[in-house]
């Protein structure tokens, strides 16, 4: 008898630990919206655009030049990441020799996991300078947008790499049977056999640029405006969290929580809709 | 469909020098910043950088302190994620229904893909304010161990999965209880998968910076105890880069000690996965 006592409490336990992992996305989310409500009571929501400008200890809380700098440097990324991400996962499947194609794929691998911090350090001493060699001062939108740019690129490559590789190899005997060159065959069927992988990769690193903080923080110059130029410098909602989170005090802090979970909520409906795409079987 | 199969010859060859070049360029890029890390860090790290107190906000002297800050967090961090996650991932896998494990799986997800920073803000506001653990290791490793749950998780599920079921037929067979199964033989089989777990753990944990600069904080002197305020390799980097003029030299220093560490990890993912494939061989 002791046997299924002892399996019974074995099975409470471990069913205590998972809703314990599973409650701590509550938790996150709780403590954001509780820290968020003093300044949602204070000011009226609109003012989070209609205000003069973020001067938090004036009481304006303008978002809107670290919106548009979030929106900038991710859209730009995500643009210049997702053509060379594929063609790199092309490049992987069907032009390397084996050999080749092995390596380049543990490269890839290396990259995706290469800290934000490294890369930063990178864009700041290397990318930085010669920016400001064409348009001073550097650290710019620019240069924000081709660091993330070369993070997420690892994502692009990888799952769009995975995708390809799934698809039936009938596809390439049918291509060869009617005399298509590769290229055409890549062009022609196999990246609209893959078109739903391939939004779930570009989805996957836009979450990822939306959310990254120490790269952007280190070579976008952090200058709270609407950028005018791609040369100019921005800050991004993560980098005003990350530098401001410090020493903000009541509102401030709250307005910097708000910030913060409105990012989480625009990920989360990014990575629950990706999730119900991949769990949706391929037509 | 025919008019966009119809490409003229000459796209083929250029289509191929296209993608080359690209393969060429991320290649070409990649090894620059990785040269360069190695470059410039190589002419900072010694002996007594790795031995030494920063002095002078770190322009001088070595990191010891922030490494041992860095193990500190990271002991933390994996002493509270580990039972969490390999008890959630034996639920999950081993006992649960169908439906709490859908919930738990869809949260887990949406965990994985929440940005660090929003983890420092949670961090800040649950364990440095609410519990009142300050700007400490403490603080900064749970809110680490929060952060790796997701895919410490997910590793060692795969590893539980792929546990040959004939195994559990055998146990079952000879009248094994579910607990006894669990214990001399779905665990030890699963042994790899959950290494392969706690070492991506850790390699995330490592390279995370964002949550952990309000939440273990900046100071750089030796930490004494867990409710220490503790710099760890990746925010020393961020402070020498951004804040501190000249910095860069030991900036790269650091990194370059960060990046070894992360390959080390990386080379021990692929070792223990690859012999978990042959221990799997081996036996069926």
């Amino acid at each position: 008898m002791s046997r299924f006592k002892s399996e019974a409490t074995w099975r409470v336990l471990l069913q205590i630990l998972a809703l314990c992992s599973g409650a701590i996305l509550l938790l996150i989310l709780g403590f954001l919206a509780w820290e968020t409500l003093p300044i949602l009571h204070t000011i009226f929501l609109d003012q989070f655009w209609r205000d003069p400008g973020w001067y938090p200890s004036e009481q304006a809380y303008n978002l809107t030049p670290m919106v548009m700098g979030t929106l900038g440097v991710t859209v730009g990324a995500v643009l210049v990441a997702t053509p060379l991400g594929l063609l790199s996962a092309v490049f992987c499947q069907y032009y390397a020799p084996t050999g080749v194609a092995q390596l380049y794929r543990r490269l890839i691998e290396l990259l995706a996991g290469i800290p934000s911090v490294v890369y930063g350090l990178w864009g700041l001493v290397v990318l930085v300078p010669l920016i400001a060699k064409v348009q001073p001062p550097g650290s710019s939108l620019l240069a924000g947008t081709l660091i993330l740019a070369l993070m997420i690129l690892p994502t692009i490559a990888l799952v769009t790499d995975a995708s390809l590789a799934s698809l039936p190899p009938s596809y390439w005997h049918g291509s060869a049977a009617l005399g298509l060159g590769t290229w055409a065959t890549v062009q022609g069927i196999c990246l609209p056999a893959i078109r739903s992988g391939l939004l779930t990769a570009v989805m996957l690193a836009t979450a990822r640029a939306l959310g990254e903080t120490m790269a952007v923080l280190m070579v976008c110059g952090n200058v709270v405006q609407v950028p005018d130029s791609i040369f100019a410098p921005v800050r991004t909602l993560t980098a005003n969290i990350a530098l401001e989170m410090a020493y903000a005090l009541d509102l401030h802090r709250s307005a910097l929580f708000a910030s913060g979970l409105v990012l989480m909520l625009v990920v989360t409906g990014l990575v629950v809709v990706t999730d119900r795409m991949t769990d949706a079987p391929e037509s | 469909m025919v008019r966009r199969l119809a490409i003229p010859f000459g796209k083929e060859q250029g289509a191929t020098l296209m993608v080359w070049l690209v393969a060429l360029g991320i290649t070409v890029l990649f090894l620059w910043l990785l040269s360069d890390v190695i470059w410039q860090g190589g002419q900072a790290i010694n002996g007594a950088f790795l031995t030494q107190a920063p002095i002078k906000a770190g322009l001088e002297g070595g990191i010891a302190p922030i490494l041992v800050s860095t193990g500190l967090v990271l002991g933390v961090c994996m002493g509270v994620s580990l039972p969490l996650g390999l008890g959630t991932a034996l639920f999950l896998t081993e006992f649960s229904p169908q439906r709490s494990h859908q919930a738990i799986r869809l949260s887990l997800d949406i965990l994985a893909g929440v940005p660090s920073i929003v983890f420092g803000l949670f961090g800040n506001a649950f364990f440095s304010k609410v519990l009142g653990l300050g700007f400490s290791i403490l603080s900064g490793g749970l809110t680490l161990a929060c952060m790796v749950l997701p895919i410490l998780i997910r590793s060692i599920q795969v590893g539980l999965v792929n546990v040959p079921h004939e195994y559990r037929q055998a146990a079952a067979a000879l009248g094994l209880s579910r607990l006894g199964t669990l214990k001399t033989l779905i665990l030890p089989a699963a042994l790899p998968g959950i290494a392969v777990g706690i070492l991506l753990g850790i390699g995330r944990a490592i390279a995370e910076t964002a949550a952990l600069i309000f939440t273990s904080g900046y100071v750089d002197r030796m930490p004494t105890s867990l409710l220490d305020s503790g710099r760890v390799l990746s925010i020393h980097i961020f402070d020498l880069a951004m804040n501190i003029p000249g910095g860069e030299q030991n900036a790269y220093g650091t990194a370059l000690v960060l990046v070894i560490l992360l390959i080390v990890i990386n080379t021990l993912v692929s070792w223990f996965a690859e012999r978990f494939r042959q221990s799997k061989l081996q036996i069926l």
